[in-house]
């Protein structure tokens, strides 16, 4: 059992929770993830390291609420445990010799991008963040983003946020301008990194990604995270979670990212109303 | 007089019909009534040679004898002396290959069926005896065993026994190892391994969950921080293996350990179950071997349409004989001489069939069986939305990656002296994780001798 000692809303959909797991604060590094299960039958899901305090021996995950199991792990509140938290999983994200480097940051992927960000900066690296969000009201870590970004970016769907547009169009806008980066760190959709890539790819610019499919164990045993990385079958949990973004199959990726979407919409829907009866 | 018929007594199970619906034991066991006429089929031979047999040297005919006296503790307390799951191997062990292929009684007529026999008495102990197991006095000697399946299990409770202050690591967030991801419900239920784990708890045995060592801790952080006098590595052999045919990363296509770890730990089967699985309607296993029968007769409950796909005969079926009767009699299907080449998909990158070719069996290979060898222009499609590789896993490189000068053969085993002992001083392994899949005896067999070297080398 680990105790929640800490719980931010940080907007209507994304929460974080910090939890008192000494034996993963010890180690943890950005880029890793943890697998959770919130409650006693709950269901194992990775999520990625957001931050973590070695003194206080905490690790910080954030998540979206998009399914039963992220609702459920919502409910919990400061006091209350998750019933499992491994980790660190996966390997930690690569920043040795880099010097500049965009991240790029898409909805909750903000939460996995900012730790990288922060890692790069400390080391010394020049960081331009780029960020996108639906709208305003979806917007996170702003103030966490700017602290360590040489250039913050802020992007919106709808224009309400930051400048109307895809966070595509802001990084083309700052290659074409000349800024020349020896990495670009994608975390996000996989449609938006799939993009991303794309475009990078035309400019001949190293890209990373963050997988984050579907997984059991986290340990190399299921092999239901598989996905294909230049023509090979490749685990994100062990040998990722991060990939050279060129050569990652998105579209394969999608596909096995929506394997159980429909299960989940009604998983979702009996776990919500079943929360609501208990209100009552 | 002894019993001088030349047949088992039968073991009563659930109709096939009735039990390919449902998770339940198929396996109903004797009866006290049952178990005493088998008993005395037993001829107590002197030189024992069904012991011989045994990987971990139960003595056999002193437990039958007992069961003949009707004194059925009795001889749970002989069993006990050798082994520390029997309840768990009168389930599992393939008996016809171990001890009852030594048994008088098998050259002419069918062996005693000690399997049973075990089983019976493990369960009638686990019935009718309340007291608990004694913590012994402790000799304050620390020892770590990583990973809960059949090898850590044995070798944890070989060490308490002896008054070791054993902890065992385990990744998941449950113990058991194979015993609880792998191995179903119907075959093995799990308040039978619940059971076992809870009586190495009262022998003093701490089981840490969650603690992926290798990533968590690592062996040296055990030994040097943590005061580690010795370790055993029981983790398994973990990694599934995929034949890289195109198509295999379709939605609805799994490694046999995800699928039973899917419906085995994480209960996918049950209706309230948070962990989803998709219910084939036409479902293909590709392997011959115990873990594909599993899979497959877990389709089947799941109400699948299930076919077997296998490269080579009925022959040459790696898995033990029971199990391929009891999916036969299930109505799982057998497409023997058959490889899969191809898996093809729907728009939506869901798995909709299988395309296979006709084998034959040419020369025998290195493991002397005949090679099966692809006819040509054989190519046919078999349904199939949902696809399970049981081909076999090979041990998790985890631990190896992150101990400095832990050696391992090609195939990923960790390589150990006759003793259990690897190429690091102090640290020990066995099961799957030094031979590759093999079988929980052959696991526990291996947990037992390091758990007699530890001790003879920790007490020096």
């Amino acid at each position: 059992m680990f105790k929640i000692v800490d719980k931010k809303v940080l907007n209507p959909t994304v929460t974080r929770i910090d939890v008192y797991a000494p034996f993963v604060a010890k180690k943890a590094q950005a880029g890793q993830f943890v697998i959770i299960r919130a409650t006693e039958d709950g269901e194992r899901i990775p999520l990625t390291v957001a931050d973590y305090d070695r003194e206080k021996g905490t690790v910080a995950v954030i998540f979206q609420i998009v399914g039963a199991t992220t609702y459920t792990l919502n409910q919990l509140e400061v006091g209350d445990y998750v019933a499992d938290f491994v980790g660190p999983l996966g390997n930690a994200t690569h920043t040795e010799g880099l010097k500049k480097v965009a991240v790029v940051g898409g909805g909750v992927g903000c939460a996995i991008a900012y730790p990288v960000a922060k890692k790069l900066h400390e080391q010394g690296c020049e960081v331009h963040s780029i960020v996108g969000f639906r709208c305003k009201d979806l917007v996170i870590l702003e103030d966490e983003f700017k602290a360590v970004s040489d250039k913050y970016v802020l992007m919106s769907d709808d224009g309400t946020a930051g400048t109307k547009g895809l966070v595509t169009d802001a990084l083309k806008n700052l290659i074409e301008s000349g800024e020349q980066y020896d990495e670009v760190i994608a975390i996000g959709p996989v449609i938006m990194m799939k993009f991303v890539c794309r475009l990078t790819k035309e400019y001949g610019i190293k890209t990373i990604v963050s997988m984050n499919p579907v997984m059991i164990d986290g340990t190399g045993m299921c092999g239901g995270c598989r996905l294909t990385v230049g023509g090979e079958t490749k685990f994100a949990c062990v040998d990722g979670p991060e990939f050279d973004g060129h050569l990652v199959d998105f579209d394969e990726a999608m596909k096995r990212g929506a394997s159980y979407k429909e299960w989940e919409r009604h998983k979702y829907e009996e776990t919500c109303n079943l929360f609501k009866k208990e209100v009552k | 007089m002894p019993n001088m018929s030349l047949k088992k007594n039968p073991m009563p199970h659930q109709p096939a019909d009735v039990r390919n619906k449902n998770f339940e034991e198929v396996a109903l066991g004797y009866t006290p009534e049952q178990a005493v006429d088998e008993a005395e089929r037993c001829l107590n031979c002197k030189n024992k040679p069904c012991m011989n047999g045994c990987p971990v040297m139960v003595h056999i005919p002193e437990f039958i004898a007992k069961i003949k006296e009707k004194d059925f503790e009795g001889a749970y307390q002989v069993i006990s002396q050798s082994s520390s799951l029997p309840a768990v191997c009168g389930r599992v062990c393939p008996q016809e290959s171990q001890c009852e292929k030594y048994c008088i009684r098998g050259i002419k007529g069918e062996p005693v069926a000690i399997g049973r026999l075990e089983r019976f008495v493990a369960d009638y102990h686990n019935a009718n005896c309340k007291e608990k197991a004694v913590k012994p006095q402790s000799n304050g000697i620390k020892v770590a065993v990583i990973g809960s399946g059949p090898s850590g299990l044995t070798c944890a409770g070989d060490l308490a026994r002896k008054g070791y202050e054993v902890t065992v690591f385990e990744a998941f967030h449950l113990a058991g190892g194979v015993l609880v991801y792998g191995i179903p419900e119907f075959r093995l239920p799990k308040t039978i391994v619940q059971k076992e784990i809870d009586t190495l708890k009262e022998l003093g045995v701490k089981i840490e969950t969650n603690m992926v060592i290798g990533k968590v801790l690592s062996i040296e952080e055990l030994v040097k921080e943590y005061d580690f006098k010795a370790v055993f590595i029981g983790s398994g052999a973990g990694l599934p293996k995929f034949m890289n045919i195109p198509g295999e990363n379709l939605n609805g296509v799994f490694s046999a350990n995800e699928f039973l770890t899917r419906i085995n730990l994480m209960k996918a089967y049950k209706d309230d179950a948070t962990t989803p699985i998709k219910h084939g309607k036409k479902v293909v296993v590709v392997g011959g071997g115990n873990v594909a029968m599993d899979a497959a007769r877990c389709a089947k409950r799941l109400g699948g349409d299930v076919h077997i796909v296998y490269r080579r005969t009925l022959d040459e079926l790696p898995a033990r004989k029971e199990e391929v009767e009891h999916a036969m009699e299930e109505g799982i299907i057998f497409d023997l001489l058959t490889n899969p080449v191809q898996i093809n998909g729907d728009e939506n990158g869901w798995a909709k069939s299988c395309t296979c070719v006709k084998m034959e069996l040419g020369e025998p290979d290195a493991s002397g069986r005949r090679r099966p060898v692809v006819i040509a222009g054989s190519e046919f499609e078999i349904e199939a939305d949902v696809v399970i590789m049981a081909l076999g896993t090979s041990p998790n490189p985890l631990i190896k990656s992150t101990t400095a000068g832990l050696e391992v053969n090609k195939h990923g085993g960790i390589i150990t002296d006759e003793n259990g002992e690897t190429s690091v001083e102090y640290v020990y392994a066995g099961g799957d994780a030094v031979t590759g899949a093999a079988t929980v005896i052959l696991a526990m067999g291996a947990g037992k001798t390091a758990a007699k070297a530890i001790d003879e080398k920790l007490s020096k």
